[in-house]
C-alpha cells in the first residue's frame, strides 16, 4: 500500500492539486492530511471541502495550529499577520466547514505510524521539533515506529541512533529512503502550501508500506497563480511574496 | 537468543541448506527458495559475539544498500528480514572467488594485473554511478565471476562500510574511529571522510601493488598512529620490489597510492580507461622512482599531514564527475567543415570540465567475412596512417598529453564497434558527425542514429550548418566498401 502524506497546505489549491496529482501518479491510494488546511492562501474554502470529501472517502487528517485558531477569541499564539489571515477566512467558511477543522483529532495512529501535525509529546502545544531535543522528546512520546509530521516547513527525516540518540537526515527528493524496522524514524514531510526553503515547489511525501521506503518529493505548480489570488484577495502581501520566494 | 542454523531449518521461507563461511563479523550459508531457482546466499550478522554495535550496523548498512544497488557489478538483493532477534539479509550467490587467493601467488604477471585492475575499476565505477563508496575494497571483496562466454567481471561484494550520498549514513554518526581495512584504507577515511569516491581508488591501488609485488605498500598497521603514516612515508616503489615490472603499472599504481585525492585518477571510469590501454599511459617522474622519497620531504609531508582537515576534504569530495568524452571520427569521407565543427563541439565540453579526458576514435570497415588481417605490413601501415590523422585533427583541440588518448577500432560494423568501445571504457559522452541524405545513407541507414539509439552513454551528433549533399559522399563513419 502506498500512502501520501501532505502537510501545511494552507488554503493553497493550486499546490493542493499538483501534490495530490504526483503522488497519485506515485501510486498513492490513501492520503493522509497533516494539518494547517487553511491560513495564508486565498482558497481555504475550496482546500477544506477538498480534504473533507477525502477523510469522506477514507483519509485521515488531523488539526494543526491554524486550523484550531478558527475557534472563537484563539489565535491568539499566531503572529499579527496569521492572525489576520485566520480571521479572514473565518469569513470565508460555512458552519459545515468550521465545524469540520474544529472536529479534526490532533493524533491518530495508524498501525506502527503516528500522524500528528507539530510532535507527539504535546500534539495541542504546537512546539516544533526544529531541534534534536525536540525530536528526542517526540520520539520518546510515542510507541510507533514511524511519526509523520507537518508544522516545520521544510522537509526532513530523523531517526534514532544505537544509543537511542536522534540523528538528522537532509532527505534528496525523489530518493526513495528504506526505513530500517531497528531503527525508530521521524519524518517532517515538509509543506505543500507554503515552502520556506527558497524552493517555490510544494513539498508532500509517499510511503511505500510493504517495502517500508519513504519518499520525499517537490512539486512545482503555478505559485504565481497561487499568488495573484493571494493579492486580488487583499490579504499580505508577505504570502504572495512567500510563494514566489519560497 | 539467537537462532541456531542446521541444515533443513526454514527462515523467511528459504530453506537452508549448509554454512558456507563463518566470518567473524556474519555467517554466511546457502539457502534455497521455491521461487528462485538461482544459488542463493544467506547472511546473518553476529548478534552474540563481541562488540556488537559495529557489526549489526554494518549489516545494517548492507541492507539499506542492497536493495538499490542493481547492474551486473554487484550480487542481486532477494529478501530480508527478522527471525525472532536474528536479522538475516538473502541474496544472489555471484560464482567465482575473490582475488584473495591470488595474493599467495603473488607477484603475479604484470598484464594479468592491469586487467584485474580495469575490471575491478569498472565494476567500482558501475557503483560510483550509482552514488555509492563502497569503502572497503580489498581482494577478499572482489570477486572475479565468469559470464556465459568465458567474459570475466569482478562483482563487488560486502557494503557493509559502504556510504550512498543521497540515503542516511548509520555509520557516519556512530564511530568516531576510522572505518575500513586497516592495509587498504585510504588517508581521508582515516580521518573520518565518508564521502570521496577516489577513496575507492586507493585501497584498489594497494590491491595492485600487493598483487604486482606480493608485498603490502603500507604493511598492517595495527594502531590509529601506524595508519597515519600513510600520510608521509609513501610506499617502496614497485620497481624496486619487482625490477622488470613495466613503468607504466608503476605510474598507474602510484597515482593510486597518493595521499591527496586530487592528485590521484579523478575517477574509476579514468584508472579503467588508462589499465586497458597502457601504451597510452602518460608516464610522469613517479614510472622512474626506484627509492623511496627522502626525508626532507617526508617531512614535509608529515607538516602538511597536521593541517589536514576532514571538513576541507569532504567538501573537496563533491567536486563534479570528471566525464571521458569520446570523438568518432570518419577518416575516409573527410569534410573540412564537419570537422571543425566537430572540433568546436569537443573544444567546449573539454574547456569545460578540466578533469575530463577525450578519446579520438575511428573504425576501420574489415571485411565481414574472408582473410582481413591486421597483422600485416599494409593494414599496419593503414593503422599507423589512421592515428597520424587523428593526432592530426586533434592537434589544434591543444589537449596536454595526459587529457587525450587516440584508438584505431576493426570491424566490419562501425555502429557496433563504436557503441562496444564506449560500453567498456564507460564513455560519458560520445561526440560523433552525421552527413546529409545520400544515396549510401539511404541504402545503409544512419550510424549515428544507431549509434544514439544502442550506446548507453549521452549521444551529440554534430551537423555542419552548411547543407553537404555532394553526390558520393556518405554517412558519417560509414565510409566505403572495404578496399
Amino acid at each position: 500500500m502506498r500512502i501520501g502524506f501532505l502537510a501545511d497546505l494552507h488554503a493553497n489549491r493550486e499546490a493542493t492539486e499538483a501534490c495530490m496529482k504526483a503522488l497519485s501518479r506515485a501510486g498513492c491510494k490513501r492520503f493522509v492530511f497533516l494539518g494547517d488546511l487553511i491560513g495564508y492562501g486565498a482558497d481555504p474554502a475550496w482546500v477544506v471541502d477538498f480534504v473533507r470529501a477525502q477523510v469522506a472517502a477514507g483519509a485521515v487528517a488531523v488539526q494543526g495550529n491554524h486550523d484550531a485558531a478558527l475557534r472563537e477569541g484563539a489565535g491568539g499564539a499566531l503572529h499579527a499577520e496569521a492572525r489576520a489571515a485566520i480571521d479572514w477566512t473565518r469569513a470565508r467558511l460555512d458552519d459545515a466547514q468550521r465545524s469540520f477543522l474544529l472536529g479534526l483529532p490532533l493524533a491518530v495512529e495508524d498501525g506502527d505510524r503516528l500522524y500528528v501535525h507539530a510532535n507527539a509529546f504535546d500534539p495541542g502545544g504546537w512546539a516544533y521539533v526544529h531541534n534534536a531535543l525536540a525530536v528526542e522528546r517526540s520520539l520518546a512520546a510515542t510507541g510507533c515506529s514511524l511519526t509523520l509530521v507537518g508544522h516545520v516547513h521544510d522537509q526532513a527525516l530523523h531517526y534514532t541512533g544505537t544509543a537511542g540518540q536522534p540523528i538528522r537526515f537532509d532527505p534528496v527528493p525523489g530518493v526513495a529512503v528504506p526505513l530500517l524496522a531497528s531503527r525508530r524514524w521521524l519524518a517532517v514531510v515538509g509543506s505543500c502550501g507554503q515552502p520556506r526553503d527558497g524552493n517555490p515547489a510544494a513539498a508532500c511525501a509517499w510511503l511505500d508500506t510493504a517495502g517500508r521506503r519513504l519518499t520525499f518529493l517537490r512539486v512545482p505548480y503555478d505559485h504565481a497563480g497561487a499568488a495573484a489570488k493571494i493579492r486580488a484577495a487583499g490579504l499580505p502581501e508577505t504570502f504572495a511574496a512567500r510563494l514566489e520566494g519560497g | 537468543m539467537p537462532i541456531k542454523l542446521r541444515p533443513g531449518l526454514v527462515i523467511g521461507g528459504f530453506t537452508v541448506v549448509e554454512p558456507l563461511h563463518e566470518g567473524g563479523m556474519a555467517t554466511l550459508w546457502r539457502v534455497t527458495h521455491p521461487d528462485h531457482p538461482i544459488p542463493l546466499l544467506m547472511k546473518l550478522p553476529r548478534i552474540d559475539y563481541g562488540e556488537a554495535a559495529s557489526q549489526v550496523v554494518g549489516f545494517e548498512v548492507e541492507r539499506m544498500l542492497l536493495p538499490v544497488l542493481s547492474g551486473p557489478h554487484v550480487p542481486r538483493f532477494i529478501a530480508a528480514g527478522d527471525e525472532d532477534d536474528q536479522p538475516w539479509l538473502v541474496m544472489e550467490q555471484v560464482s567465482g572467488q575473490t582475488l584473495k587467493p591470488l595474493l599467495d601467488a603473488a607477484p603475479i604477471a604484470p598484464e594479468r594485473v592491469a586487467a584485474l585492475g580495469a575490471l575491478a575499476a569498472l565494476a567500482l565505477d558501475d557503483l560510483h554511478r550509482q552514488q555509492v563508496v563502497h569503502l572497503d575494497v580489498k581482494p577478499s571483496n572482489l570477486l572475479l565471476h565468469r559470464a556465459e562466454g568465458g567474459i570475466e567481471r569482478i562483482v563487488l561484494i560486502d557494503f557493509g562500510l559502504s556510504r550512498h550520498a543521497q540515503l542516511p549514513d548509520l555509520l557516519a554518526e556512530q564511530f568516531h574511529v576510522p572505518m575500513g581495512t586497516a592495509p587498504y584504507i585510504s588517508p581521508e577515511q582515516v580521518l573520518g571522510v565518508r564521502s570521496d569516491p577516489r577513496s575507492d581508488l586507493f585501497a584498489l591501488g594497494v590491491t595492485l601493488y600487493h598483487l604486482a609485488t606480493g608485498q603490502r605498500p603500507f604493511g598492517f598497521p595495527g594502531s590509529l598512529r601506524g595508519l597515519k603514516r600513510r600520510f608521509y612515508q609513501d610506499p617502496l616503489p614497485p620497481r624496486s620490489l619487482v625490477p622488470d615490472l613495466p613503468r607504466w603499472l608503476q605510474e598507474a599504481i602510484l597515482r593510486c597510492l597518493e595521499v591527496d585525492p586530487d592528485a590521484r585518477y579523478p575517477t574509476a571510469a579514468q584508472l579503467a580507461l588508462d589499465l586497458q590501454h597502457p601504451e597510452q599511459i602518460v608516464l610522469t617522474d613517479r614510472a622512474d622512482r626506484m627509492r623511496r622519497d627522502g626525508t626532507l620531504a617526508r617531512t614535509r609531508r608529515w607538516w602538511r599531514s597536521l593541517g589536514m582537515e576532514p571538513e576541507k576534504l569532504a567538501a573537496r569530495a563533491m567536486t563534479p564527475r570528471a566525464p571521458l568524452i569520446m570523438v568518432a571520427l570518419d577518416l575516409k569521407q573527410r569534410d573540412m567543415e564537419l570537422d571543425a565543427a566537430i572540433r568546436d563541439t569537443v573544444q567546449r565540453l573539454v574547456a569545460t570540465a578540466p578533469g575530463s579526458r577525450l578519446a579520438c576514435v575511428t573504425v576501420m570497415r574489415t571485411a565481414r567475412i574472408g582473410m582481413d588481417s591486421n597483422l600485416d605490413a599494409e593494414g599496419r601501415n593503414r593503422h599507423v596512417k589512421r592515428l597520424v590523422a587523428l593526432r592530426d585533427w586533434a592537434r589544434a583541440l591543444d589537449l596536454p598529453d595526459h587529457r587525450i588518448t587516440f584508438h584505431v577500432l576493426e570491424s566490419p560494423d562501425i555502429a557496433e564497434a563504436l557503441v562496444e568501445h564506449a560500453r567498456g571504457n564507460a564513455i560519458d559522452h560520445l561526440i560523433m558527425g552525421a552527413r546529409g541524405m545520400t544515396g549510401v545513407r539511404r541504402l545503409l541507414g544512419s550510424v549515428s542514429a544507431r549509434v544514439a539509439a544502442e550506446a548507453d552513454c549521452t549521444i551529440t551528433v554534430v551537423r555542419s550548418r552548411r547543407a553537404v549533399t555532394e553526390a558520393g559522399g556518405s554517412d558519417a563513419m560509414h565510409g566505403a566498401a572495404p578496399d
